[in-house]
């Protein structure tokens, strides 16, 4: 994985190897050369009213001058004012959705003359990914920690990774319910990318600095034709970070981890269950949620069997079911095995929390339940 | 017959008798008797009159319940130090199960009758003995309770 | 602690059924081997592995055999489901995936030099039967050694010839209960915490190994700790729901432990807290 952070330009006119300004029109061959290359690219792309993640093709189909409002339980996309490509923030899918597929075959198993054969199967496109927010670069590396750095790695989502490209963006806006800041996941991008945008639009220009974050990402640079960075680009893309930053709406608690791990039987968890309507929405829009159930599934004939993953949630009821019965038969229980894990079992399993503070859960939550708000409630005892 | 200095020695040496004083034990030997039972041999029956009360010296019993279409089914056993036989503080004073020696069993029995009287007219005495078999009881219940749950069943 | 499987960890090995034995009316004793050249991989007492049912599905068995002998991999199944029904009706020469060995083992090497009581309720007799292997074959190591088993009736009590050879042993006290019986029990009757103030074991300096139904867990435990047995010598099995085994799906968690990796057998000082709450 890449290691080189944002480089800066040490005078007024020049700029270093690994940054380029180009105008925004580049962003068209940008992609096409990167197709050109093999790659699937994946990017940003308006439909029914949301930012979804599909396969695209040109820049075209960017959603270019949308902007989105997001409030607990609510999304809405509207036209800005000032037209740019990646203001809006994100939408309720996420990378995972092409790392770790909502439904993957692990296996075929064919009846042979003494019992059955077993093969593997790997489904591992060449992905380019376009656009991908500080808060979702730190939520793929959350995932790589628990499918390829721990004792057992998942062999399609390792090949998958490895062979991602990862183009980044710089976040210019807060979205209505992002809390990146105060998770120190955001807004600006940090390492682990090929390449990362920032979009600039200063005085009737419509620019891009691109920058390099890894071998690959040079060699894509060196192919895009544009001016070099100034200081005065990097000072904008500092300033438009640092003013997203500071208008995020919420935070979570810092010490959040602590105070779920202090509270679990705190009564507030009986009063989420009465919001909460167990539709499992949160674990679904959350890029870092990985829980699945395996389906094992034989043909008509008995003759040949598969093996399936597909993404599964807590909140279900059988979700936890041994013996006869649920062990969280409780929707308050279910509530409470999601949070915690997040932000707090989370640390003693893979090392970080859990949650990278997009604020997917409190949009598309249908009865807008905050986990900022909630952790607030379960530390003043109320 | 063994005398009653003698049984009070034996009742000293019996786990439920610890820590009590020994004026209310000498009191209490007065109802005593040394039995044996061999094995197979019944102590009592369910519903007849509960007129002793038992403490295991050596030997184990079954508590039983005859059935019907079987010989009997026993719910638990009990071995050295334990004691049984609490109907007789219970009116209508009747067993409420069977209790069958399963080895050669020597006891310490106390007699109702005699016991009742005692406890009547000495109240402190009544207490050594009930704060005695408080404890018992509530094990015993707990236990019984476990076994109800069927836990190792078809779960 | 733990072996390491010997293939991708989501792929299921095909083994060879080479023996089926009854056990009970609803348990059975599968003993299998590699159907490919290579051997079993090694186990540690307390592991499990995933048995796959062509075409049915998966479940979670603990391994029930010898681990000085891992050629020889042998689980005791309890007919309870689709997948273990399809496993119950395997004959000698079918096939069974394996996946495994996972999960944490019975600490028999931290135990030796201490006295040993294992307290096993049940089927949980079968994954405690690598760890009475083991100590048994290393018997001059542990100090006393007292298995206590509970099951629901003479006719449920697993592994009996076992249980009367290992009695049968001077140097190991065999104690077995059940919930009830016929006339013809001569054993004893009644709850498996009763046996244990008749068991001849050093309480500070004793290892325990409980596996078994968890509110037999539960009283047992309080029966030991009310004997002065310190929390972190006893250990417990633990179970939940399992899909992968690897720790990548998420149902088996258990506060914020995987009982697949960080378990089945923990120690009951870790994990006592959790164990309070309820719905965890």
């Amino acid at each position: 994985m890449s290691n080189t952070a944002n480089v800066q330009a040490d005078d007024e006119t020049g700029g270093p190897i690994g940054a380029v300004v180009v105008k925004s029109d580049r962003l068209d061959s940008l992609i096409k050369a990167l197709r050109k290359g093999g790659y699937k690219t994946i990017g940003p792309k308006a439909q029914d009213g949301a930012v979804v993640l599909e396969e695209i093709t040109s820049a075209r189909e960017l959603p270019l001058g949308l902007v989105d409002d997001q409030q607990p339980g609510s999304y809405r996309l509207s036209k800005a004012k000032k037209p740019a490509y990646f203001d809006f923030t994100h939408g309720s899918q996420t990378w995972k959705r092409y790392l770790f597929p909502p439904k993957e075959k692990l296996w075929t198993a064919v009846k042979a003359a003494k019992g059955f054969e077993v093969q593997s199967e790997v489904d591992a496109p060449k992905y380019a990914f376009i656009g991908v927010r500080a808060c979702e670069l730190h939520a793929i590396q959350i995932q790589d920690k628990v499918f390829v750095e721990g004792e057992y790695t998942t062999t399609g989502y390792k090949t998958r990774r490895e062979r991602a490209l990862i183009v980044a963006v710089n976040c210019r806006r807060a979205g209505g319910t992002c809390f990146c800041a105060s998770m120190n996941t955001g807004p600006k991008v940090g390492d682990g990318f090929d390449l990362v945008l920032s979009e600039l639009t200063k005085k009737g220009t419509h620019e891009f600095l691109v920058e390099s974050g890894s071998a690959q990402g040079e060699k894509i640079l060196a192919k895009l034709d544009g001016r070099p960075a100034t200081n005065a680009d990097f000072k904008a893309v500092q300033k438009a970070a640092d003013k997203t930053a500071k208008s995020m709406g919420r935070d979570m608690p810092g010490d959040a981890t602590k105070v779920l791990a202090d509270n679990l039987e705190s009564p507030r968890w009986q009063e989420i269950a009465k919001r909460c309507l167990d539709c499992a929405n949160c674990t679904m829009v959350c890029p870092t949620c990985f829980c699945s159930t395996t389906t094992d599934t034989t043909s008509l004939d008995g003759e040949n069997a598969e093996r399936w993953r597909s993404w599964d949630s807590c909140f279900t009821l059988d979700f936890s079911y041994i013996h006869g019965g649920a062990i969280r038969r409780d929707n308050a229980q279910r509530y409470r095995q999601w949070i915690t894990h997040k932000l707090t079992h989370w640390h003693d399993q893979f090392g970080t929390s859990g949650c990278v503070g997009c604020g997917r859960c409190i949009t598309w939550c249908p009865v807008g339940i905050d986990i900022t708000a909630e952790v607030r409630a379960i530390a003043s005892k109320t | 017959m063994v005398k009653v200095e003698g049984l009070d020695k034996l009742m000293a040496e019996h786990p439920f008798f610890q820590g009590m004083d020994e004026t209310s034990r000498k009191t209490l030997a007065g109802c005593a008797r040394n039995e044996r039972f061999g094995a197979g041999d019944y102590v009592a029956h369910e519903g007849k009159p509960a007129e002793r009360f038992y403490f295991i010296r050596s030997g184990t019993v079954a508590l039983e319940f005859h059935m019907p279409s079987n010989d009997g089914l026993v719910i638990e056993t009990l071995h050295d130090g334990e004691v049984f036989g609490w109907s007789w503080m219970v009116p209508p004073y009747e067993w409420a199960y069977d209790i069958r020696a399963v080895e050669l069993t020597r006891v310490i029995s106390l007699e109702a009758t005699c016991l009742r009287k005692k406890l009547k007219k000495d109240n402190a005495l009544g207490f050594e003995l009930y704060s005695r078999f408080v404890p018992v009881m509530a094990k015993r219940l707990s236990s019984a309770r476990q076994q109800l749950t069927d836990m190792y069943g078809k779960s | 602690m733990s072996a390491k499987p010997h293939i991708d960890a989501m792929t299921p090995v095909p083994f060879t059924v080479t023996k089926r034995t009854q056990e009970l009316a609803d348990t059975f004793t599968l003993e299998l081997t590699p159907a490919a050249a290579g051997g079993a991989p090694a186990f540690l007492p307390g592991q499990f592995n995933m048995l796959y049912a062509f075409g049915v599905g998966e479940v979670p068995i603990s391994v029930s055999g010898d681990p000085a002998y891992p050629e020889k991999l042998i689980h005791t199944i309890r007919d309870v489901g689709a997948v273990t029904n399809a496993l119950s009706k395997l004959k000698k020469g079918a096939q069974v995936g394996v996946r495994g060995p996972f999960g944490s083992a019975w600490p028999v090497n931290e135990a030796q030099g201490s006295d040993v009581v294992i307290i096993a309720g049940g089927i949980g007799l079968a994954p405690l039967r690598p760890a009475i292997n083991h100590i048994l074959a290393n018997r001059t190591k542990y100090g006393r050694f007292v298995v206590l088993y509970g099951a629901r009736s003479p006719a449920d009590v697993l592994y009996v010839k076992q249980l009367q050879s290992w009695r049968g042993r001077l140097d190991t006290f065999v104690d077995v209960t059940v919930d009830h019986a016929g006339r013809d029990w001569a054993g004893n009757v009644g709850v498996v915490t009763r046996l244990i103030g008749r068991a001849n074991f050093d309480a500070h300096h004793t290892k325990v190994f409980i596996c078994g139904p968890e509110i037999m867990m539960r009283f047992t435990i309080k029966e030991l700790t009310g004997l002065g047995v310190a929390k972190d010598d006893i250990y417990v099995s633990m179970e939940r729901n399992m899909k992968c085994a690897v720790g990548h799906c998420g149902h088996c968690q258990f506060g914020g432990h995987f009982i697949c990796k960080d378990g089945p057998v923990f120690e009951y000082a870790r994990i006592e807290n959790l164990l309070q709450v309820r719905g965890l």
